[in-house]
Formats: C-alpha cells, sequence, structure tokens
C-alpha cells in the first residue's frame, strides 16, 4: 500500500489515542475550559440586560460568541501549545525519525485538537441550553448550521494554530499570542455587539476569524429578530464564508512551508539544547 | 566536488565517509573523518564530550547537513535519503523523553505500522519481550525506569528492523546492573538477522564490551581504530618499572621493559628489589588523553596511539 496513505491511517489512530488521554484528563480539560466557564457566569449575572434594540437577554446573545472564542483557544491556541510542547520533549524528532512520521503525527495532531474542539464546544453548549433562554436548540435546522460554521471555523484556525506553533519555540511566544487572542475576543463581540464600538475597532476585529466564527455561531444559534444588533442588521453569511476562506487559504498554503522547515530543524542537538535551556531557565 | 559515493558504492560497507566535515562559524567540529562500518558489524565511535560524535551521528542518521565530504549510508547520501530510506534506518538518541503518557505496547504498535510498506515490523508483543518489558506492556511511557525508559527507547529504534541502528550514548546515567543489562540487549541485537550498529560513547570499558572494532574521535579527528586488541597492542610498547635499590626506590617509563630490567639485574644483582613491571593499558592511555584534551593541553594525537597504517 502507498507508505503516505499507511502514514495517514496511522495518524488517524494516533488522533484518537492523543484524544483520549486528552478527553479523560480532567485537569487538562478544565485549563481549556475555565476562561469559558468564567466568561459564562459573568454573563448569566448580565441575563437581565437587553441587547440594545430588542427584548433579547444579552447573557443568551453572548453564548455563541463564547463557544467561537472557545473553539480559538481550544484549536488554533490549543494545537500552537501542542506543536510546541512536542518539539520540546522529543515528539517531533521521534515522528522525523519514522518513516512519513511526520505526515502521521500532524494528521493525529490536527484530528485530536479538532475532537477535542467539538468536546469543548459541547461541554459548554448542553449546560448553557438549560441556563440561558432563548437559544435556538430544537431545531435541526440550527445544529446543522452550527455543525458547519464549526467545520469551516476548525479548517480556518488549525492550519494557523500550526503555523504559530512552529514558529514559537517556547511557551513565552505563545502567552504573547494568547493575549493577543483575549484582546481580539475583547473587541470581536464575543461578549457585546460590536457595533457598539468605534468604527476603526470594527474594521480590525473583522480582519481575524474569531468575529466572523462568533457571527456564524450566532446565526446558527440566536432568533432571527436579535440580527437587528449586528452590522449592517445581517448574519453577513456570504461574507463570513469569504473572510474565513481566506483564512484557511492563508493557513494551508503557510503552514506546509513552516512545518516543513521545523521540521528540517529537528535534530538531537536542537532538542538537548532547548532541554538545557528549559532546566537553567527554571534553575 | 568528485561523484558521489552511491556510484561506487561497495555493498559490504553499510557507513562509508571520506573526509567527513563540519564547520559551525569558524569552529571546525570534524575535521576529516573517515570511517567504515560494514554489514553486520558493531562499531563505538568512542571519545570525550565534545569530540564530534553526536555531530557524526546527527550527519549519518540525516539530520544535519555536513560542510564537506562524502558520505555514503545503506548506499545513500543522507541528504537526499528519502523515506524508504529512513525506514531502513533505527536510530536511539541521548534523551527520548516523548509519549509519556502512551502505554508501552500501544507506542509500538502505533511506530510499527509507518514501516509496513517497507518491511514486516517486529509485533508489539514480540518486541517487548525480545526488550525485557513484559511486565511494563501496560505501562505509560512517562512511568518507566530510566533503564526500561532505554529499552523502550531500543524496542522503537528496531521495530522495523533497520539494516543500521544508530545508539548515541546509550548508557549514560545508568547504574552497573542496568548498564549490565543493556549489555547483554545490545549483545542479542547485532547477533539478530545482519542488523549493523554504530554506537557512541564515552566509556572505553563499554566500547570493548559491545564493539567490534572502535574508532576513538577526538577533537573532530579519529586518532586511532582498530578492534580492542589492535588498540592495545599499540600502547603495550610503554610500561613503568618500579624497584628499590639498596632500600631506595625507583620508577622508569621505558619502551621496551624486558630489556631494562635485564640489565638492570646484570648491573646491580641482587641489590634490587620489590620489581614491579606495569603495561599502560588502554584505558589508562584513553583517560589521559581524554584528560588531557579536555584541560586544553592536547589537541594532537600522543605517540601511543598513533593511527595505524591500513
Amino acid at each position: 500500500m502507498n507508505p503516505r496513505i499507511v502514514a495517514i491511517r496511522a495518524g488517524v489512530q494516533r488522533g484518537r489515542i492523543e484524544f483520549r488521554q486528552t478527553a479523560t484528563s480532567p485537569g487538562e480539560i478544565l485549563g481549556w475550559l475555565w476562561m469559558p466557564l468564567i466568561a459564562l457566569v459573568v454573563m448569566y449575572v448580565l441575563s437581565d440586560t437587553a441587547v440594545p434594540g430588542t427584548d433579547f437577554s444579552l447573557g443568551s446573545q453572548a453564548v455563541p460568541g463564547i463557544l467561537a472564542m472557545n473553539v480559538v483557544f481550544s484549536a488554533l491556541l490549543g494545537l500552537a501549545a501542542v506543536l510546541t510542547m512536542d518539539r520540546g520533549d522529543g515528539t517531533l524528532l521521534r515522528a522525523k525519525a519514522t518513516p512519513n512520521g511526520m505526515l502521521g503525527y500532524l494528521t493525529g495532531r490536527v484530528l485530536s485538537r479538532a475532537a477535542l474542539s467539538v468536546l469543548m464546544l459541547l461541554i459548554v453548549l448542553i449546560p448553557s441550553a438549560f441556563i440561558f433562554e432563548g437559544l435556538q436548540l430544537g431545531s435541526a435546522v440550527a445544529w446543522l448550521r452550527l455543525a458547519w460554521v464549526l467545520a469551516l471555523g476548525l479548517v480556518a484556525t488549525l492550519p494557523v494554530g500550526a503555523v504559530l506553533g512552529a514558529v514559537f519555540s517556547g511557551p513565552q511566544g505563545l502567552s504573547l499570542v494568547s493575549f493577543l487572542v483575549m484582546g481580539l475576543s475583547a473587541i470581536s463581540g464575543v461578549f457585546y455587539p460590536i457595533a457598539a464600538l468605534p468604527e476603526w475597532l470594527q474594521w480590525i476585529a473583522q480582519v481575524f476569524p474569531l468575529y466572523w466564527l462568533g457571527l456564524g455561531m450566532r446565526s446558527a444559534l440566536l432568533p432571527e429578530a436579535v440580527v437587528v444588533a449586528e452590522i449592517g442588521e445581517s448574519w453577513r453569511t456570504v461574507e463570513m464564508i469569504g473572510v474565513l476562506g481566506v483564512w484557511v487559504v492563508i493557513g494551508f498554503t503557510l503552514a506546509p512551508m513552516v512545518l516543513r522547515r521545523m521540521a528540517r530543524r529537528e535534530s538531537g542537538s536542537n532538542l538537548e539544547a532547548r532541554r538545557q535551556r528549559a532546566m537553567s531557565s527554571m534553575g | 566536488m568528485e561523484t558521489g559515493d552511491s556510484q561506487n558504492h561497495d555493498p559490504s560497507l553499510t557507513i562509508h565517509t571520506r573526509d567527513l566535515r563540519m564547520r559551525y562559524g569558524t569552529t571546525d567540529v570534524l575535521r576529516g573523518v573517515d570511517m567504515e562500518l560494514r554489514r553486520g558489524e558493531v562499531l563505538a565511535l568512542l571519545g570525550p564530550n565534545g569530540a564530534g560524535k553526536s555531530t557524526t551521528i546527527e550527519i549519518l542518521e540525516g539530520f544535519r547537513r555536513r560542510s564537506a565530504g562524502q558520505v555514503s549510508v545503506l548506499g545513500v547520501d543522507p541528504d537526499r535519503g528519502d523515506e524508504a530510506w529512513r525506514a531502513r534506518l533505527g536510530i536511539v538518541l541521548q534523551s527520548w523523553r516523548d509519549h509519556g503518557r502512551w502505554r508501552v505496547r500501544e507506542l509500538l504498535d502505533h511506530l510499527g505500522r509507518f514501516y509496513t510498506p517497507y518491511t514486516t515490523p517486529y509485533a508489539a508483543d514480540e518486541l517487548i519481550d525480545l526488550v525485557g518489558l513484559a511486565k511494563q506492556a501496560a505501562t505509560p511511557v512517562g512511568r518507566l525506569s530510566g533503564g526500561q525508559r532505554r529499552r523502550l527507547d531500543v524496542a522503537v529504534g528496531i521495530v522495523g528492523r533497520p539494516a543500521l541502528l544508530f545508539l548515541d550514548e546509550p548508557t549514560v546515567g545508568f547504574d552497573p546492573e542496568a548498564r549490565q543489562e543493556f549489555h547483554d540487549l545490545v549483545r542479542r541485537l547485532s547477533e539478530l538477522e545482519d542488523t549493523s550498529i554504530l554506537l557512541t560513547t564515552h566509556d572505553l570499558d563499554e566500547a570493548e564490551r559491545l564493539a567490534d572494532r572502535i574508532l576513538i574521535l577526538v577533537a573532530g579527528r579519529i586518532m586511532a581504530r582498530g578492534t580492542a586488541a589492535e588498540l592495545a597492542a599499540q600502547v603495550a610498547g610503554t610500561a613503568t618499572v618500579r624497584f628499590s635499590r639498596d632500600g631506595e626506590f625507583h620508577e622508569h617509563e621505558v619502551a621496551d621493559a624486558t630489556t631494562f630490567v635485564r640489565e638492570l639485574f646484570e648491573k646491580y644483582g641482587t641489590a634490587i628489589g620489590d620489581l614491579e613491571v606495569r603495561r599502560a593499558s588502554l584505558s589508562e592511555v584513553y583517560m589521559t588523553l581524554v584528560r588531557e584534551f579536555e584541560s586544553g593541553r592536547r589537541t594532537e594525537v600522543p605517540a601511543e596511539l598513533s593511527e595505524v597504517p591500513a
């Protein structure tokens, strides 16, 4: 059989094993969930406030945005973090020493991160359905729309995560990125409709996938009437697909180049040098 | 540059390098290394820390590009080795800490899959028995002891039945018992099929126990090469003679101990007592060499270890 197909199949097995390892580790799951959980609590407190121009609860309105933020954290930052860690402990070098191992490794990591992102979305969404009123979870259409928006969001954010994980060699770089994502969350209409922000901030937010993923999730989960709070009083589905599609193209163009460069540089002595640096920075 | 070795490659040579050089910035790490590893042979690359052992092995593994020279590994230039070539190599590095959450059997089974297009890899359980980890088959890798972890690394290295196995400083940090077990394992491996093994070590004793031939690498050059017996014969020339004459103790370094002692007795007869003749062992010469090299006092080869003519 074609060696690359064999490697992709092994990668699927790898993804299953890694998913099981993370999904059965409460500490790790909580590590990715505390932010959305805190956000939900805050929004619950704001349940009685109405979205401007409607009588819809601001708390409920924020749930889809929090889900989108959670996807960006668990998929984009999550993949970047595991790539950095796997370089530090030699997992990546092991993949390089195995025939077609890099292909299998990446397949596994991408699939397990995608599956974990879906799992974490459900962990946040299902309790929210009971706590927050007005989410359209009764209809199959809403779930279907949620599913494809989520799929598009994952395909747009995972390759970017791989690029960041390959570019940054240590946790410092990644903390910077997660700081930026938090800042982006503040201006991307996650908690409050973006129309309330100055126009230049709106433009910045609309460059990045987080705003569009949140918009798509709102279009799936919120009643039609709430659309008046959005820019142009529209869910702008075509624009959403367009911008996320551009991110898909950017990610899939950059990721192979950057990952190849990362793989080429991997060697035992580089690994040892990183280990020494890590030890001396701890000491 | 001359034409690559792949064109006139000798199939009995698993590794063949000529004038291999590596330079980082202005530092020459390898200064013209010629080496040959024959099929089925265990070769030890022996040298102190910083001698260039790891650099050599990384070039041979295809993980690092050389600055100059010719290299052929399994008939292929490692800089151009493809995945089919990679499938014939087994690599055991100094400090694997990967896959801590995977179970031993799970990991071996998973990694074995990648080799199925090229060969019939070891079944996980067979391999687990071979390296003596049967009791740990379901243990997460991160909970293995140092010695067990190293045996797992070897198992991973040979899962694809490699034609060539690299062992980089395999027993660093081992207690004597773990070391002994590991040496037994390597000897078993070298008898399996036709596996050629290149191991690096800074420990002469280990090289003598495991290797068919030893290359001593110091400061980026091969200082001596041969079997342990051949290397010992090279240094057997000098000896230390201690004796007392009229109750006064003396010590002499001599090239020909037999002649020296005969003349000593002819000259002084019964005045000589407490006679002791010691030949410098290979390990003493090697240790001296390492100490001098590491303190920066020596950069060239000592007379005892001048290279044997081929």
